[in-house]
Parts: C-alpha cells; structure tokens; sequence
C-alpha cells in the first residue's frame, strides 16, 4: 500500500500580521515599502509582543497606507499628523506599544513640526520612516529628502536644496534610538525593530527604500533590482557613526547603522514624576480611561 | 449614568465663561485634552492643567493647533473623553481635524472663544464671526453640532450637554463662546454630581468577530471599541465601508457620507434647542445668539416699554439651525430682526426660513465691543413701522 506524503499547506509567516482580505495592495511592483512591512512582521514574531497591545498609525502616502494592511488597531490619520494623534493615543493608554509608520514626505516636511516636538518631549514611540526621496502617491515631487541634483516632477531640472539628514535631525531633537538601514538590510530592519520595541522613548529607524516608477526611472537609475545592487555596494554600516556625518547625497555612499541608544525618561514617566513630587498624596494619575 | 463625584465641585463659585467651561467639562467626565495658548481662551485649559491631575487625567500643551486638535483624536481612539479649545486663528488650523472626527465618528469637543477677526484680528476682543466656519469650516460634507453659551453658567451647563451630544451622535460639537463670555464673571451654581446625568460612550458588546466598526446600529450611529481591547479594527480619513476599509467609488461615498449627514438631519428636533421671550404677541422677533442675546434683550425691553411687540429667540444649539422653529414663526411675525456681531451670518438662516414671508434685518457689528442696545432699538422701531 502506498501513501503519499502528506504536504502541509505552505503558509507565509507573516501571513496571520496581514489584512489578507485587503490584498492586493496598491504598492508598484518593485516598490520597497512592502519588505520593510515583512520586517516588520517578523519583528513583531520576535518581540512576542501581545498583538493585542500593539497600534500602528500611518499619516497620508504610500507608506500611509501601511496602517491599513496590518491586522492590529490601526490609524490611517491626516497629512504629517499621525505623531500626533499618536501621542494622544499613548498618553491615553500607556499599556499600548504605538507605532508610527510613515513616509519621508508626511513626517518630515508636512508634519516635521511634529517630529521635532515628539522626539524632544521623548514620547514614547516607534517611528519608522520609509524614506524614497520622493512623493510617490502624488506622482514624484521634490521632497526634503531629495538628493541635491536628482530629478523630480516639480524639480525637473534637478534639486537644489539641500535635503534633511534624518538621523541628525532626530539625534539632535532628542530621540533616544535613531537607526538607519536600506531595504537590502532586511535583518538589520528587523533587529532594530526589535530593539525599538523593547525600548521606551522616541525611537527612529529610517529606511532607504526605491520608487522604481518615479524616482528611479525619472533619475535613469535602473529598476529595484539595480537599486538593490547598489544599496548592497554604496551602503557603509557604521554603528555609532557620528550622525552629523550621515548626509545622503545623489548616488553617494550611503552610511547605515544604529547611530544613537541612549536612555532618558519619557514624556509619561517625566509628567507622572514631577506631578507625583509636586502634588504629592493629590496626584489622582493620569488614567482614569 | 452620573458625573464622578471627585470631579464636581459641587456649590455657588463666582467664575468667569473660560473657568465655568473648564469645570463643565470635568464635570462632564473629560480627562484628556491637548491646547495651544491662543487668547481670549487659554484660561480654560490653564484651569484644566490645574485640576486634572488631582481628578484623574492629563493635559498636554502641544505645539500648534493642528497637532492638539488630532491628539485629542488619538486620546479618544485610547478611551478618553476629550476637549480642545482655541480662538479663531487656531480654529481655522482645526478644520481639518474637525473633518477628521466628523470623517470617523469620533466624539469630542471643540471650543472656540471667538474674537475679532479675519486673521489675528482683535486677540482681545469680542466677535461673532466664526458662526459660518463652524458648520462648513473643514471640506466636503458633513454635519456637526455646535452650541452658544451666554454666560458663565452655561458655559459650564452646556459644556456637559456638548459631550453628551458627541458621546450620543458620535460627532465633534463645537461650543462657540465669545470673548465677552469667556471673560465676564458672574454666579455658577454647580449641581451635585448625582443631578449630572452624563452620557457614555458607546462600547459595543460584540465579540470582536462579528463586530463592524461602522456598521450603523438603528438610529444610524455605530457601536464603538477603543485601542488595546482586541478588535485589531482600522480607522481611516479615507472613505470607508462598514468594516472600515477604504472604498473609492461613488455607492460607498453615498452610503457614507449620506448616514454622515443624516444621523444630525434625522435627529434635529431631538438636538435643536432655544429660548425665548415675549413671542406669544410679537409682531417682531429679535434673533441673538451668545453675549448679542443680552443685548437684544436689553432693546427689546426697551422696545416693549415704548408700546413695540417684541419678541426674542434666541439659538442655543445654533447648529443644527431651529429650522421648524424659525418656519413656524415666519407665518405669524412681521419681521425678524437678527443682531449678531459680524456683517452677517446666521442671518442668512433666518432669511431662508422666513422665506420672504417675514421681513429680515441685519443689526451687524464688526466685533471688538458688543452692539449699543440703541442700534438695536432703532432696527426694531423701523420695522415696526
């Protein structure tokens, strides 16, 4: 008698992270945002976080739309205000692991007034910026991220400003975690995940990470695969690199690595601590939720 | 159920509109709002940053109006009930978070103590001149609730009345003070906390696996959940069907936006709320709003002791507008005369509901003072003629 072996169905593991019934989603093929969000899953498999008590909170673009395909509580907010609204939602149930996903555009020009202001108040949350150097949702504009010279629809004739250094701007507004890596660093994506999870206070990782349809073609860069190629080849991993000296020019050297982990009280435990000093057996606490 | 004892502070106090608004909102069972200093109104969340620690809550000052107007949002979304308040420059910079909390159902409220404007205007002054922004102020279609205190006992009745709206019909209520009210000080009587009947959320009771999030229940409102509780649920600004999923095309556009607008529309007579005087014999009805109202009355004594049959309807819930109300006493008055501080606005209301069937007046004012109560005795006298 013969039996045929017996094949379990083969099941992506971070398949049961997903909102399957809203596949497919509207990335490009070759669009980087869906490998950071398998990072993310998988840091979430590995933090063995209660998924319960994790939320996540997008702002408006591609990256926006991440908040949508997790199944966890999820906030698909304004343009540039989901630090916000995330700081609300935390302050308001410090048992929640909040996290804000978003785009280099949304969180650092329209809402980086926000981004400064979270991290120099330490609140406590996991910001990850999927950074393209463009606006993709709208069709490719210059972002402040853009490289000097590259091309973008409303800088046809190249950029000319000189472009944010995110992990500067986070270090030097307070953030007591900043990492960046590329889409082709996926388990040093996932490892800084983890560690962000398990830490408490501002935390940014920053992830390089190709728009094949707008700012590659556009620049004559090649497809993902090429971007790939060169994340792989132009990407210096420097822990503790100094993040004054972290600039992304066009086509440079691109240096990645966690920069910055330090420790410092977080906006929750800094409000709980000088009112309980000041206000002593009157202090009522912050819940009551 | 009842306010929290620990929150009322329960007894006659001498307080002015901004302070008797803080209290009523704690009295209303708020503990989280987020502020930006903007005068005639930061003495509100001043009062509140005071308080709330020792009540069980916390305020945060953030960095602008865009960011408080949506932490609040997030606070709500946690389980909070929560408020902002701000003056016409920031109000402007909350329209879009006030779409936002229209867009997802989300209950809060918004104060605006009013002051001159456009732009910086008159920071310490009166004005009447965000009545319009107030109900179309954020883009596209929605409705909202919005109420008009005019004094500082109302400040604190109605505050608890605009969280049980938005607690009620889920949507952002707007409590439009203006300087005068904000400002002046007078008697507040604050009622045992067991006379406050407050309004709570909406929790459903559905296990996460049948729950919807905007699914409508019968009277066209959707059951609420709140962060950390397991129903793994999606909020979005985007158009959305009933699980809460983005739908681009015009069947859910339709589905949603029309349940958005008629959960108020098909409730108004159980929102609308005025007051009035002297209408029973009146040929002429004045029509004010917020500190405008007492100086109405003050002409329409005067109106009166000359022999004038004068009336006074005043809005309380200025949106949604007493339609019926001012309909109603169309067919029966000669004129309406409407005295607000602005170059017009809910005048246009009146005039649409007297639909050419009584006289409309305007008794305008730019704002920075109230109106004398001779300009509005001389508007009464003409249309009495």
């Amino acid at each position: 008698m013969s039996t045929a072996p017996v094949v379990e169905p083969a099941v992506n593991p971070v398949e049961p992270f997903l909102r399957t019934d809203r596949m497919p989603h509207i990335w490009c093929p070759g669009c980087g945002i869906g490998t950071t969000v398998n990072c993310f899953a998988r840091a979430l498999v590995e933090s063995k976080l209660n998924l319960d008590k994790v939320a996540i909170v997008s702002g408006i673009g591609c990256t926006g739309r991440v908040a949508g395909y997790l199944n966890l509580d999820s906030f698909h907010t304004t343009h540039g205000r989901a630090i916000p609204f995330a700081t609300g939602l935390k302050l308001a149930n410090p048992e929640l692991t909040v996290v804000v996903y978003s785009g280099d555009g949304d969180l650092i020009a329209i809402g980086g007034n926000h981004f400064i202001h979270a991290a120099r108040r330490n609140a406590d949350l996991k910001v990850i910026c999927v950074n393209n150097f463009i606006y993709g949702m709208t069709g490719g504009q210059v972002a402040p991220t853009t490289p000097v010279g590259a091309v973008a629809t409303t800088s046809p004739y190249g950029c000319f400003e000189r472009p944010f250094n995110l992990p500067y701007l986070a270090e030097s507004s307070g953030a007591v975690y900043v990492a960046r890596w590329t889409v082709f660093h996926v388990r040093h994506i996932t490892r800084s995940m983890v560690e962000a999870f398990n830490k408490k206070g501002f935390c940014f990782i920053e992830i390089i990470t190709p728009c094949p349809t707008l700012y590659l073609r556009r620049n004559r860069l090649g497809d993902s695969l090429d971007a790939m190629r060169f994340y792989k080849q132009k990407s210096v991993i420097k822990n503790g690199a100094n993040t004054k000296d972290v600039d992304i020019g066009f086509q440079s050297e691109i240096v990645v690595g966690k920069f910055v982990d330090i420790e410092r009280p977080t906006l929750l435990e800094s409000m709980d601590q000088q009112l309980r000093q000041t206000l002593k057996d009157r202090y009522a606490g912050p819940g009551g939720h | 159920m009842k306010a929290n004892p620990a929150a009322v502070l329960t007894g006659p106090h001498f307080l002015d509109g901004d302070q008797a608004c803080c209290e009523g909102a704690l009295a209303a069972g708020a503990n989280f709002a987020a502020g930006y200093p903007i005068t005639p109104s930061t003495e509100v969340v001043e009062r509140f940053a005071a308080r709330i620690p020792t009540v069980g809550g916390l305020f945060i000052q953030m960095e602008d109006e865009l960011a408080s107007s949506i932490a609040i949002l997030g606070a709500a979304w946690a389980g909070a009930k929560v408020f902002t308040v701000t003056s016409g420059p920031g109000f402007s910079l909350m329209m879009e978070h006030i779409g936002l909390a229209a867009m997802t159902e989300t209950p809060c409220v918004f104060v605006d103590v009013q002051r001159g404007g456009p732009s910086t205007g008159l920071p310490t002054l009166p004005g009447q001149a965000d009545m319009m922004q107030a109900r179309w102020g954020s883009h596209g279609d929605y409705q909202i609730i919005a109420l008009c205190p005019n004094s500082p006992q109302e400040c604190f009745d109605l505050m608890i009345d605009a969280f049980n709206l938005s607690e009620r019909y889920r949507v952002p209520v707007l409590f439009m003070m203006d300087e005068c009210v904000g400002h002046m000080t007078e008697k507040v009587l604050i009622p045992p906390a067991d006379q406050l009947e407050i309004f709570p959320r909406r929790y459903t009771s559905l296990p996460p696996a049948e729950y919807r999030p905007f699914k409508p229940g019968p009277d066209q409102i959707p059951e609420m959940v709140k962060a950390g509780d397991g129903y793994r649920f999606h909020i979005t600004g985007l158009t959305h069907d009933e699980r809460g999923y983005p739908a681009m095309n015009w069947r859910a556009q339709d589905k949603l936006v029309r349940r958005l607008v008629e959960k108020i529309r098909n409730n108004v007579d159980h929102i609308v709320r005025y007051e009035e005087r002297d209408v029973d014999d009146a040929e002429i009805v004045v029509v004010a709003y917020g500190i405008t109202s007492r100086v109405a009355l003050r002409a329409l004594q005067m109106a009166r002791a000359e022999g004038i049959r004068a009336g006074l309807h005043r809005p309380i819930v200025v949106w949604p507008f007493p339609e019926k109300r001012l309909r109603a006493l169309a067919e029966k008055v000669k004129a309406f005369v409407v005295v607000e501080m602005n170059y017009g606005q809910m005048v246009y209301e009146v005039e649409r509901y007297a639909a050419g069937k009584a006289r409309t007046v305007l008794v305008e004012h730019g704002g920075g003072t109230v109106h004398d109560p001779d300009d509005v005795l001389q508007a009464i006298r003409e249309v009495a003629r």
